[in-house]
Protein backbone atom coordinates (compact mmCIF):
# COMPACT_ATOMS: atom_id res chain seq x y z
CA UNK A 1 0.00 0.00 0.00
CA UNK A 2 1.22 3.52 -0.75
CA UNK A 3 2.35 5.69 2.16
CA UNK A 4 -0.45 8.19 1.72
CA UNK A 5 -3.92 6.95 2.64
CA UNK A 6 -6.30 7.06 -0.30
CA UNK A 7 -9.69 8.73 -0.28
CA UNK A 8 -12.86 6.77 -1.04
CA UNK A 9 -13.17 8.57 -4.39
CA UNK A 10 -9.72 7.39 -5.43
CA UNK A 11 -10.53 3.71 -4.92
CA UNK A 12 -10.66 1.66 -8.12
CA UNK A 13 -13.93 -0.28 -8.33
CA UNK A 14 -12.40 -2.53 -10.94
CA UNK A 15 -9.50 -3.44 -8.65
CA UNK A 16 -11.85 -3.96 -5.70
CA UNK A 17 -14.16 -6.20 -7.71
CA UNK A 18 -11.27 -8.27 -8.98
CA UNK A 19 -10.04 -8.90 -5.45
CA UNK A 20 -6.91 -6.71 -5.49
CA UNK A 21 -5.75 -7.07 -1.88
CA UNK A 22 -3.84 -3.79 -1.73
CA UNK A 23 -6.93 -1.92 -2.91
CA UNK A 24 -9.15 -3.81 -0.46
CA UNK A 25 -6.72 -2.93 2.34
CA UNK A 26 -7.05 0.72 1.32
CA UNK A 27 -10.83 0.45 1.49
CA UNK A 28 -10.67 -1.06 4.98
CA UNK A 29 -8.18 1.61 6.08
CA UNK A 30 -10.49 4.39 4.86
CA UNK A 31 -13.69 3.02 6.37
CA UNK A 32 -12.49 1.27 9.53
CA UNK A 33 -12.85 4.29 11.84
CA UNK A 34 -16.30 5.38 10.54
CA UNK A 35 -17.66 1.82 10.60
CA UNK A 36 -16.33 1.20 14.12
CA UNK A 37 -17.75 4.52 15.40
CA UNK A 38 -21.13 3.80 13.85
CA UNK A 39 -21.16 0.33 15.41
CA UNK A 40 -20.03 1.65 18.79
CA UNK A 41 -22.81 4.27 18.88
CA UNK A 42 -25.44 1.79 17.71
CA UNK A 43 -24.50 -1.06 20.04
CA UNK A 44 -23.20 0.99 22.98
CA UNK A 45 -20.22 -1.21 23.82
CA UNK A 46 -16.76 -1.91 22.43
CA UNK A 47 -17.08 -5.68 22.30
CA UNK A 48 -20.19 -5.64 20.11
CA UNK A 49 -18.77 -2.77 18.03
CA UNK A 50 -15.72 -4.91 17.32
CA UNK A 51 -17.88 -7.86 16.26
CA UNK A 52 -20.05 -5.64 14.07
CA UNK A 53 -17.07 -3.99 12.39
CA UNK A 54 -15.46 -7.36 11.73
CA UNK A 55 -18.62 -8.95 10.34
CA UNK A 56 -19.29 -5.85 8.23
CA UNK A 57 -15.91 -5.98 6.54
CA UNK A 58 -16.14 -9.71 5.96
CA UNK A 59 -19.50 -9.14 4.26
CA UNK A 60 -18.22 -6.11 2.33
CA UNK A 61 -15.20 -8.00 0.95
CA UNK A 62 -17.32 -11.02 0.07
CA UNK A 63 -19.86 -8.83 -1.75
CA UNK A 64 -17.39 -6.58 -3.59
CA UNK A 65 -17.37 -8.68 -6.81
CA UNK A 66 -21.11 -8.12 -7.17
CA UNK A 67 -21.12 -4.42 -6.16
CA UNK A 68 -22.54 -2.67 -9.21
CA UNK A 69 -21.74 0.89 -8.20
CA UNK A 70 -25.34 2.12 -8.45
CA UNK A 71 -24.87 3.92 -5.15
CA UNK A 72 -21.71 5.49 -3.76
CA UNK A 73 -19.41 2.92 -2.21
CA UNK A 74 -19.58 4.78 1.12
CA UNK A 75 -23.39 4.57 1.12
CA UNK A 76 -23.19 0.83 0.41
CA UNK A 77 -20.65 0.29 3.20
CA UNK A 78 -22.64 2.32 5.74
CA UNK A 79 -25.77 0.33 4.84
CA UNK A 80 -23.99 -2.96 5.52
CA UNK A 81 -22.54 -1.64 8.80
CA UNK A 82 -25.94 -0.34 9.92
CA UNK A 83 -27.66 -3.64 9.07
CA UNK A 84 -24.99 -5.58 10.96
CA UNK A 85 -25.44 -3.25 13.96
CA UNK A 86 -29.21 -3.75 13.92
CA UNK A 87 -28.80 -7.53 13.64
CA UNK A 88 -26.43 -7.44 16.60
CA UNK A 89 -29.03 -5.55 18.64
CA UNK A 90 -31.79 -7.98 17.61
CA UNK A 91 -29.66 -10.93 18.68
CA UNK A 92 -28.97 -9.30 22.01
CA UNK A 93 -32.55 -8.39 22.91
CA UNK A 94 -34.93 -10.09 20.51
CA UNK A 95 -37.89 -9.67 22.85
CA UNK A 96 -37.64 -5.89 22.74
CA UNK A 97 -37.73 -5.62 18.95
CA UNK A 98 -41.46 -5.03 18.65
CA UNK A 99 -41.37 -2.51 21.49
CA UNK A 100 -38.63 -0.58 19.71
CA UNK A 101 -40.68 -0.33 16.54
CA UNK A 102 -43.60 1.12 18.50
CA UNK A 103 -41.37 3.64 20.19
CA UNK A 104 -39.91 4.72 16.86
CA UNK A 105 -43.24 5.81 15.55
CA UNK A 106 -44.60 7.18 18.82
CA UNK A 107 -44.69 10.95 19.30
CA UNK A 108 -42.13 11.84 21.92
CA UNK A 109 -42.68 15.58 21.71
CA UNK A 110 -45.41 15.69 24.35
CA UNK A 111 -42.77 15.92 27.07
CA UNK A 112 -42.46 19.34 28.72
CA UNK A 113 -39.62 21.19 26.99
CA UNK A 114 -36.79 22.01 29.39
CA UNK A 115 -35.71 25.64 29.25
CA UNK A 116 -32.30 25.74 30.85
CA UNK A 117 -29.65 27.98 29.35
CA UNK A 118 -26.58 25.77 29.64
CA UNK A 119 -25.09 26.33 26.17
CA UNK A 120 -22.92 29.21 27.37
CA UNK A 121 -21.47 27.38 30.38
CA UNK A 122 -17.67 26.97 30.46
CA UNK A 123 -16.44 24.07 28.33
CA UNK A 124 -14.52 22.69 31.29
CA UNK A 125 -17.85 22.13 33.05
CA UNK A 126 -19.68 20.79 30.01
CA UNK A 127 -17.00 18.31 28.96
CA UNK A 128 -16.11 16.21 31.99
CA UNK A 129 -15.62 12.45 32.04
CA UNK A 130 -18.98 12.17 33.81
CA UNK A 131 -20.64 14.33 31.13
CA UNK A 132 -19.12 12.08 28.46
CA UNK A 133 -20.81 9.10 30.13
CA UNK A 134 -24.09 10.98 30.03
CA UNK A 135 -23.64 11.66 26.31
CA UNK A 136 -23.14 7.91 25.77
CA UNK A 137 -26.06 7.05 28.00
CA UNK A 138 -28.46 9.56 26.39
CA UNK A 139 -27.75 8.34 22.86
CA UNK A 140 -28.16 4.71 23.95
CA UNK A 141 -31.62 5.55 25.35
CA UNK A 142 -32.82 6.77 21.95
CA UNK A 143 -35.00 4.29 20.07
CA UNK A 144 -33.02 2.61 17.27
CA UNK A 145 -34.94 4.45 14.55
CA UNK A 146 -33.95 7.83 15.96
CA UNK A 147 -30.45 6.78 16.97
CA UNK A 148 -29.55 5.49 13.50
CA UNK A 149 -30.60 8.77 11.86
CA UNK A 150 -28.74 10.92 14.40
CA UNK A 151 -25.56 8.84 13.99
CA UNK A 152 -25.55 9.00 10.20
CA UNK A 153 -26.57 12.63 9.87
CA UNK A 154 -24.95 14.38 12.84
CA UNK A 155 -22.03 12.12 13.75
CA UNK A 156 -21.00 10.77 10.34
CA UNK A 157 -21.95 14.05 8.60
CA UNK A 158 -23.90 12.31 5.85
CA UNK A 159 -26.55 14.18 3.88
CA UNK A 160 -30.28 13.73 4.37
CA UNK A 161 -30.42 11.97 0.98
CA UNK A 162 -27.59 9.56 1.85
CA UNK A 163 -29.12 8.83 5.24
CA UNK A 164 -32.43 8.13 3.54
CA UNK A 165 -30.78 5.76 1.05
CA UNK A 166 -28.82 3.89 3.73
CA UNK A 167 -31.84 3.35 5.97
CA UNK A 168 -34.33 2.80 3.16
CA UNK A 169 -36.74 5.44 4.46
CA UNK A 170 -38.02 8.65 2.89
CA UNK A 171 -36.19 11.96 3.31
CA UNK A 172 -39.28 13.31 5.09
CA UNK A 173 -39.02 10.46 7.57
CA UNK A 174 -35.30 11.14 8.05
CA UNK A 175 -36.06 14.79 8.85
CA UNK A 176 -38.82 13.88 11.29
CA UNK A 177 -36.63 11.37 13.11
CA UNK A 178 -33.67 13.74 13.13
CA UNK A 179 -35.71 16.48 14.78
CA UNK A 180 -37.00 14.06 17.42
CA UNK A 181 -33.53 12.69 18.09
CA UNK A 182 -31.98 16.12 18.46
CA UNK A 183 -34.80 17.34 20.73
CA UNK A 184 -34.63 14.22 22.90
CA UNK A 185 -30.86 14.46 23.33
CA UNK A 186 -31.09 18.19 24.04
CA UNK A 187 -33.79 17.49 26.60
CA UNK A 188 -31.75 14.80 28.36
CA UNK A 189 -28.61 16.95 28.45
CA UNK A 190 -30.66 19.90 29.75
CA UNK A 191 -31.86 17.80 32.68
CA UNK A 192 -28.33 16.57 33.30
CA UNK A 193 -26.71 20.01 33.21
CA UNK A 194 -29.50 21.60 35.23
CA UNK A 195 -28.61 19.32 38.10
CA UNK A 196 -24.85 19.54 37.82
CA UNK A 197 -23.65 22.68 36.08
CA UNK A 198 -26.16 25.49 36.37
CA UNK A 199 -25.61 27.59 39.47
CA UNK A 200 -28.63 29.42 40.78
CA UNK B 1 -42.53 26.18 28.53
CA UNK B 2 -45.71 27.89 27.37
CA UNK B 3 -45.62 27.62 23.63
CA UNK B 4 -47.26 30.12 21.32
CA UNK B 5 -48.11 29.15 17.76
CA UNK B 6 -44.87 30.84 16.70
CA UNK B 7 -42.92 28.76 19.23
CA UNK B 8 -44.48 25.55 17.90
CA UNK B 9 -43.65 26.58 14.36
CA UNK B 10 -40.05 27.24 15.36
CA UNK B 11 -39.69 23.88 17.13
CA UNK B 12 -41.14 22.16 14.06
CA UNK B 13 -38.55 23.86 11.86
CA UNK B 14 -35.69 23.63 14.35
CA UNK B 15 -33.64 21.03 12.47
CA UNK B 16 -34.11 22.79 9.14
CA UNK B 17 -33.16 26.11 10.74
CA UNK B 18 -29.98 24.63 12.24
CA UNK B 19 -29.11 22.91 8.94
CA UNK B 20 -29.76 26.11 6.98
CA UNK B 21 -32.37 24.50 4.76
CA UNK B 22 -35.33 26.83 5.37
CA UNK B 23 -36.39 29.33 2.70
CA UNK B 24 -35.15 32.93 3.13
CA UNK B 25 -38.71 34.08 3.88
CA UNK B 26 -39.26 31.47 6.59
CA UNK B 27 -35.78 32.08 7.98
CA UNK B 28 -36.56 35.80 8.37
CA UNK B 29 -39.84 34.93 10.08
CA UNK B 30 -38.15 32.53 12.51
CA UNK B 31 -35.31 34.97 13.21
CA UNK B 32 -37.84 37.68 14.00
CA UNK B 33 -39.53 35.34 16.50
CA UNK B 34 -36.18 34.45 18.05
CA UNK B 35 -35.49 38.14 18.73
CA UNK B 36 -38.67 38.26 20.80
CA UNK B 37 -38.65 34.84 22.46
CA UNK B 38 -35.90 34.00 24.95
CA UNK B 39 -37.15 30.44 25.50
CA UNK B 40 -36.89 29.61 21.82
CA UNK B 41 -33.42 31.15 21.68
CA UNK B 42 -32.41 28.81 24.52
CA UNK B 43 -33.86 25.81 22.68
CA UNK B 44 -31.97 26.70 19.49
CA UNK B 45 -28.68 27.39 21.32
CA UNK B 46 -28.80 24.25 23.47
CA UNK B 47 -29.75 22.07 20.49
CA UNK B 48 -26.79 23.41 18.51
CA UNK B 49 -24.55 22.83 21.53
CA UNK B 50 -25.87 19.28 21.93
CA UNK B 51 -24.92 18.46 18.34
CA UNK B 52 -21.53 20.13 18.79
CA UNK B 53 -20.74 18.15 21.97
CA UNK B 54 -21.61 14.85 20.30
CA UNK B 55 -19.66 15.75 17.22
CA UNK B 56 -16.58 16.62 19.25
CA UNK B 57 -16.91 13.48 21.36
CA UNK B 58 -17.16 11.36 18.21
CA UNK B 59 -13.87 12.67 16.85
CA UNK B 60 -12.08 11.36 19.94
CA UNK B 61 -13.19 7.74 19.34
CA UNK B 62 -10.46 5.58 17.84
CA UNK B 63 -10.36 1.94 16.90
CA UNK B 64 -8.44 0.06 19.60
CA UNK B 65 -5.06 -1.08 18.28
CA UNK B 66 -5.70 -4.68 19.39
CA UNK B 67 -8.90 -4.77 17.40
CA UNK B 68 -7.19 -3.29 14.35
CA UNK B 69 -4.54 -6.02 14.46
CA UNK B 70 -7.15 -8.77 14.88
CA UNK B 71 -9.12 -7.44 11.93
CA UNK B 72 -6.15 -7.31 9.58
CA UNK B 73 -5.32 -10.91 10.48
CA UNK B 74 -8.92 -12.08 10.12
CA UNK B 75 -9.25 -10.40 6.72
CA UNK B 76 -5.85 -11.75 5.67
CA UNK B 77 -4.68 -8.25 4.75
CA UNK B 78 -1.80 -7.88 7.20
CA UNK B 79 0.82 -7.76 4.45
CA UNK B 80 -0.98 -4.92 2.67
CA UNK B 81 -1.28 -2.44 5.56
CA UNK B 82 1.02 0.36 6.56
Amino acid sequence: MSEQIKTAEALSLEALRSGDKAEIASLVEIFLDPVYRLALRMTGNEEDAEDVAQESFIKIIKSLPSFEGRSQISTWIYRIAMNESLMNLRRRKPLNASVEIDRETGDSQDEEIQIIDWAGQPETELITSEAKKELDSAISRLPEGLRSVFILRDLQDLSIDNTSEILGISTANVKTRLLRARLKLRQDLSVYYRERVIKE
Amino acid sequence: MNQTLECKKLIGELSNLIDGTVSPELCAELEAHLKECKNCRIVVDTTKKTIELYHRDEASVEVPEVMREKLWKRLDLRDFTQ
